[in-house]
C-alpha cells in the first residue's frame, strides 16, 4: 500500500513531531509512506477567506505532488476535508481520484487499515477535542446535535492505548474558536472560545488536551502557555504512535 | 484587553461601520457578562436537545420539513396564487408589498382608514426588517409591542437581539430598572413573577383598547387560505380577538402546501426553538370574526432575489426557530446586536448579504464554519456551507477590505510555490527564534492573548530529507 | 381604483412574475412526513406533558366530580362562566354578550375541548366550542373538559382528525400562557390564562 503523507504547512514548520509520529505510525501499520517533497498547502486559508478563485496554482501543485498513490493520509481533519470538497486541479481525473482517496489519520486507521489493537502506553487523563471539520465534515464522530447513535473513530483508537483515560466534558463538541483567519479577524471571540474550551477540559482534570487537528491545538496551546498552565496539548498521532 | 488605538487599526481594516468584529470586541470587554450570555443560550440549546432526543424519528422529521420546504420553493408561484384565491374567498383582503416601504405604507393606510392612531403588535421579525415601528411613529401612530421581550426592548429603545427571545441579552435587574422607569414598579425589584405581572396589567389595558392589531405569520396554508400564529404568551390572540382589524404580515416564503404539513412543522418548531413540545397557542385563522376586517400583507423585500440564487435560495426555508443562534458559539459570545441586522446569528448572516451586500459583508466571516448550525436546523438549511459560499461572492463583488485582499493574495503566491514557501517558512522560523520581538509584540493580533508556538530546530521536510531520503 | 390600489396591483404582478422566473425547477413532493408515536397509556402521556408545560390533568367519571373539584379549587371565586350545560350551576357570568370586551372581568371559564394530543398536551378548540374567540385567553383561569377516548397520539393524527377550516378560527392550547423573557425564568400566566386545569372524562 503506497501512502502519500500530506502534512499541513503549519505542522511542517512548527510541529514536525506530529508529522514524524504520523509517518512512523503508518509504517508500523505496514504502509509504505512517501512524503512528496514539493507539497505546500491545501489552500484552505485562502478559500475560507473568500479567495478560492486564487487557488488554481495551489491546487495544481497539490495534484502534481499527490497523484499516483493508493492513498493520501494527513494528520489534519480540516485540511483533509478541504481537499475532499474543494480540490479542482486542471487534471480532473487525478483531482477526483485524490478527493476520493484522501483520509485523515484516524479515519484511515479505522476504515482502511481496520486497526483493532495498538501497542502503546499513555497513562494519563486526557480531554478529547473533537475538531469541528473532522467531526461534522468527515464524520469522524457523531455530532451532539443529531438524534443518532454515538460513535467516535478517534475515541475508539485512543481507548486502545494502555493507561489512557478520557474525561467527560460539559460540551462534547463545541468549537475551539480557531477558525482559520478568524483567529485574528475576530480575535476577541476566538480567544474567548479557546479559553472556554480549555476550561471545559481543565475543570474535568484533563492533563492533556488531545485532538486530530494541529490548528486547534496550536490555538489552545497558545492560550495555555499564556495562562502559565501545566496542561499540555498533544496530537493523536503522538499518542497512538507510542 | 485592546485599548482604543488598537481598535482603530482593526476598524481601518474594515470599511463597515461597527462591524461584527468591532462590536464583538466591545461585547467581550465584560467577560463575566459574556459568560452569562453564553451559558444562558447554551441552556436553551440543551433544552432543545432534551426535547428532540425524545423523538426517535427526529431526523426523519427534519428530512420531511426540509423536503416540503424544497418543494415549496419550486412551486412558489402556484402556491401563492392558490393561497390568495382561498383567503380572498374567505373574506380576507390580500395585499402585496414589493419592499419594506410599501409594506409599511399599506399597514399605515389600513390604520388610517380605521380612523385611529394606535396599534398593538405581536412578534413579527418581518416588521423589524421593515422598521415598521419607526415608520409608524413618524406618521404619528403609536405601536405597542405585546410580546413581553419585545415590549422590554421597545421601552429601552433597543432592537431585539434574538429572533425568539428578544430580551435574552438583558438581566432581570435591567428589566426591573426599565419597568420602574416606564411602569412604575418598585425600584430595585427583580423578581420575574412580579415584573411579569406588572407587564400583564399594563398590556391587558392595551389589548382592551386597541382597535387594530398586527401579527406575524408562522405558516400560511395554500390549501385553505388560512394561516397559523404561534405564541406562548397568548398576546397575538389577545390583540386580534379584541380588535376590529387584524393585519397579518408575512414574508411570501412562509407558505406551505397543505394543512397536514403542519403536523411536521408544529412538531419541529417549538422543540427546536425552546425545547417545548409545542407553543401554548397555535392559532389557525381562516376567516375574520363577525364584524372584523382581516388583512394579509404578502412581502417580497429581497426575497425574490434570494429565490433566484441557486446557492442561497434554501435560506428561504427558514421557519425562524433560532436553533442556529442558540448553538452558535460565536453568536453566544457576541450577542445579537453585534450583527447590526434585524435577524442575527448564522441564518441572519446568510440572509442579510442578499439585502445589502456592502453593509453586511462582515457577517459571513463572523463564523468558524464549525457546522453546528446546519445540524440543528429543523429544515436542514446548509447554513455553514452558505456562509462559505457567501464569502466567495463577497470577495468577487469587491466587498473585502484591501488590506485583507493584499494579505491573502501574497499568502496565495507563497503557498502555491514550493520554493517560495520553503524560503518563507525557514525565514519566518529564523526570525521568530532569533528576533522574537518581530512577532512577540503588540501589533501581532495573535500575540494579544496567545503565545506563539515554539520554534522547532528543523521543519518536518528537513527532518524527512535528513532521515529518510539520505 | 385609487392610486394605492393601482400601485398595489403592479406590485402583485411584479412579485409573482419575479417568483415565476426565479423559482427553481419543480420538485415533486415525495417524502414520508407522517410518523407513528407509540405510547403505552395515552392519558398518562398527556397528563405527564401537561404537567411539564405547567398545566394539570385530572381523571373524572362524571360532571358531578368536576363540579366538586371546581368548588374546592376555585373556592370563593366569582365571575365563572361555562359553555357546558351540565356545569351551568357553577356559572354566575353569562357568555351571552355582544362584545368580547365584556368578557374582561371573567375569572374562570370552563369549556369543552374537541380532542387532545398526547405528545404535546395540546387541546383543539374552535368556534364550534367557543362563543367568542377571546374566551380562552381573556379569562384569568381556564378549565377544559375532554374525553379520554378523544386523546390522539401525535400531531399527524391530530391533523387527520380535524378540519381546521371548518370554522373561521381554531387553536391548539397546550398548558397555561407563559413566558421566560425575563432572564429565562419561567413565569406562568403571561397574557392568557394563568392556569389550566384539564378534566379528562372517561
Amino acid at each position: 500500500m503506497k501512502v502519500a503523507l500530506f502534512i499541513p504547512c503549519y505542522v511542517d514548520q512548527f510541529y514536525p513531531n506530529v508529522a514524524i509520529a504520523t509517518l512512523e505510525l503508518l509504517e508500523k501499520l505496514g504502509c509504505k509512506v512517501i512524503y512528496p517533497l514539493n507539497q505546500t498547502c491545501c489552500g484552505q486559508p485562502m478559500a475560507n477567506s473568500g479567495f478560492e478563485h486564487l487557488n488554481k496554482d495551489c491546487d495544481n501543485n497539490f495534484v502534481n505532488n499527490f497523484k499516483g498513490f493508493d492513498y493520501i493520509v494527513s494528520p489534519s481533519g480540516s485540511c483533509t476535508l478541504h481537499i475532499k470538497q474543494h480540490l479542482h486541479g486542471s487534471d480532473n481525473q487525478a483531482s477526483t481520484f485524490i478527493r476520493e482517496h484522501i483520509y485523515e489519520l484516524s479515519e484511515f486507521m479505522t476504515d482502511v487499515l481496520k486497526v483493532e489493537k495498538l501497542e502503546a502506553k499513555f497513562p494519563h487523563k486526557i480531554g478529547l477535542h473533537q475538531s469541528c471539520h473532522g467531526q461534522r465534515g468527515l464524520k469522524l464522530a457523531q455530532m451532539s446535535e443529531l438524534v443518532a447513535d454515538p460513535f467516535s473513530k478517534t475515541e475508539r483508537l485512543l481507548n486502545m492505548i494502555e493507561g489512557l483515560s478520557i474525561v467527560e466534558l460539559d460540551r462534547k463538541d463545541e468549537c475551539c474558536g480557531f477558525g482559520g483567519t478568524f483567529c485574528v479577524t475576530e480575535e476577541a471571540i476566538s480567544v474567548k472560545m479557546g479559553k472556554d474550551r480549555i476550561t471545559d477540559h481543565t475543570k474535568h482534570e484533563a492533563e492533556y488536551i488531545v485532538g486530530s487537528d494541529v490548528a486547534c491545538l496550536m490555538h489552545m496551546e497558545g492560550i495555555l502557555k499564556r495562562q502559565g498552565s501545566k496542561v499540555k496539548v498533544k496530537h493523536i498521532a503522538e499518542i497512538l504512535n507510542g | 484587553m485592546l485599548p482604543d488605538w488598537k481598535l482603530k487599526i482593526i476598524l481601518k481594516m474594515s470599511s463597515i461601520k461597527i462591524d461584527h468584529a468591532t462590536a464583538s470586541l466591545k461585547f467581550n470587554k465584560d467577560e463575566a457578562h459574556v459568560d452569562w450570555h453564553d451559558e444562558t443560550l447554551w441552556f436553551v440549546r440543551s433544552k432543545r436537545d432534551k426535547a428532540v432526543f425524545q423523538i426517535s424519528e427526529w431526523e426523519q422529521l427534519r428530512e420531511a420539513g426540509s423536503q416540503i420546504k424544497n418543494h415549496v420553493l419550486s412551486n412558489m408561484y402556484n402556491l401563492l396564487v392558490e393561497f390568495e384565491e382561498k383567503a380572498t374567498a374567505n373574506g380576507i383582503t390580500v395585499h402585496w408589498a414589493a419592499d419594506a416601504k410599501e409594506h409599511n405604507e399599506i399597514v399605515y393606510s389600513i390604520i388610517k382608514n380605521e380612523g385611529v392612531n394606535r396599534m398593538v403588535k405581536s412578534k413579527s421579525m418581518l416588521t423589524e426588517e421593515c422598521h415598521l415601528n419607526d415608520f409608524l411613529k413618524e406618521k404619528g401612530v403609536e405601536v405597542i409591542d405585546s410580546d413581553l421581550g419585545e415590549r422590554i426592548v421597545q421601552m429601552r429603545g433597543e432592537a431585539p437581539s434574538h429572533i425568539v427571545l428578544p430580551a435574552i441579552h438583558l438581566k432581570k435587574s435591567d428589566v426591573g430598572e426599565t419597568f420602574h422607569k416606564h411602569l412604575g414598579t418598585k425600584k430595585g425589584a427583580t423578581d420575574p413573577q412580579y415584573l411579569t405581572e406588572a407587564a400583564r396589567q399594563h398590556l391587558r389595558d392595551t389589548f382592551l383598547t386597541r382597535k387594530v392589531a398586527l401579527t406575524g405569520v408562522n405558516f400560511a396554508i395554500a390549501e385553505t387560505g388560512g394561516f397559523v400564529v404561534c405564541t406562548n404568551e397568548g398576546n397575538a390572540d389577545m390583540g386580534v380577538h379584541l380588535a376590529d382589524v387584524h393585519i397579518a404580515s408575512m414574508g411570501f416564503e412562509k407558505i406551505i402546501p397543505m394543512v397536514e404539513h403542519l403536523g411536521v412543522f408544529l412538531r419541529l418548531l417549538a422543540r427546536s426553538a425552546t425545547g417545548q413540545p409545542i407553543t401554548t397557542f397555535s392559532s389557525h385563522f381562516h376567516k375574520p370574526r363577525a364584524g372584523q376586517k382581516m388583512h394579509i400583507v404578502i412581502v417580497d423585500n429581497g426575497r425574490t432575489k434570494q429565490l433566484g440564487r441557486p446557492d442561497f435560495r434554501s435560506s428561504l426555508k427558514c421557519i425562524r426557530c433560532a436553533a442556529c443562534l442558540n448553538t452558535c458559539p460565536v453568536y453566544r459570545r457576541s450577542g445579537g446586536h453585534s450583527y447590526h441586522t434585524a435577524i442575527a446569528g448564522p441564518i441572519g448572516s446568510i440572509l442579510a448579504p442578499n439585502l445589502d451586500m456592502a453593509q453586511n459583508a462582515d457577517l459571513p466571516f463572523a463564523s468558524t464554519l464549525c457546522g453546528s448550525c446546519s445540524n440543528v436546523c429543523p429544515v436542514k438549511i446548509d447554513i455553514h456551507e452558505q456562509l462559505y459560499k457567501w464569502r466567495q461572492v463577497l470577495v468577487q463583488e469587491g466587498h473585502v477590505p484591501t488590506v485583507k485582499k493584499v494579505g491573502i493574495q501574497s499568502m496565495a503566491s507563497v503557498l502555491s510555490s514550493p520554493s517560495f514557501y520553503r524560503t518563507a517558512g525557514k525565514l519566518g522560523r529564523f526570525l521568530m527564534k532569533n528576533t522574537p520581538f518581530i512577532t512577540n509584540n503588540n501589533l501581532n493580533i495573535w500575540y494579544q492573548q496567545r503565545d506563539m508556538p515554539d520554534v522547532p530546530k528543523e521543519s518536518f521536510r528537513e527532518w524527512y530529507i535528513r532521515e529518510k531520503v539520505n | 381604483m385609487n392610486n394605492h390600489q393601482r400601485n398595489n396591483m403592479s406590485s402583485r404582478e411584479k412579485i409573482l412574475s419575479q417568483i415565476k422566473t426565479n423559482q427553481p425547477d419543480y420538485q415533486e413532493l415525495n417524502v414520508k412526513f407522517k410518523f407513528e408515536s407509540l405510547y403505552e397509556n395515552l392519558y398518562e402521556k398527556f397528563a405527564e406533558i401537561l404537567s411539564f408545560v405547567g398545566g394539570k390533568a385530572l381523571q373524572v367519571n362524571s360532571y358531578e366530580e368536576i363540579k366538586a373539584n371546581i368548588r374546592v379549587l376555585y373556592q370563593g371565586v366569582t365571575n365563572i362562566a361555562t359553555t357546558i350545560p351540565e356545569l351551568s350551576e357553577l356559572a354566575d357570568f353569562s357568555l351571552n354578550v355582544a362584545d368580547p370586551h365584556d368578557l374582561e372581568m371573567l375569572n374562570l371559564v370552563i369549556i369543552e375541548g374537541d380532542f387532545a394530543v398526547a405528545e404535546n398536551a395540546a387541546i383543539w378548540v374552535s368556534e364550534k366550542h367557543l362563543p367568542h374567540r377571546a374566551l380562552p385567553m381573556i379569562t384569568q383561569y381556564l378549565a377544559i373538559v375532554i374525553h379520554k377516548s378523544d386523546i390522539v397520539t401525535n400531531m399527524h393524527r391530530a391533523y387527520e382528525r380535524v378540519k381546521v377550516d371548518e370554522t373561521g378560527f381554531g387553536t391548539f392550547i397546550s398548558g397555561p400562557s407563559k413566558t421566560a423573557d425575563i432572564e429565562q425564568s419561567l413565569v406562568i400566566g403571561a397574557h392568557g390564562a394563568r392556569g389550566l386545569m384539564v378534566y379528562v372524562m372517561d
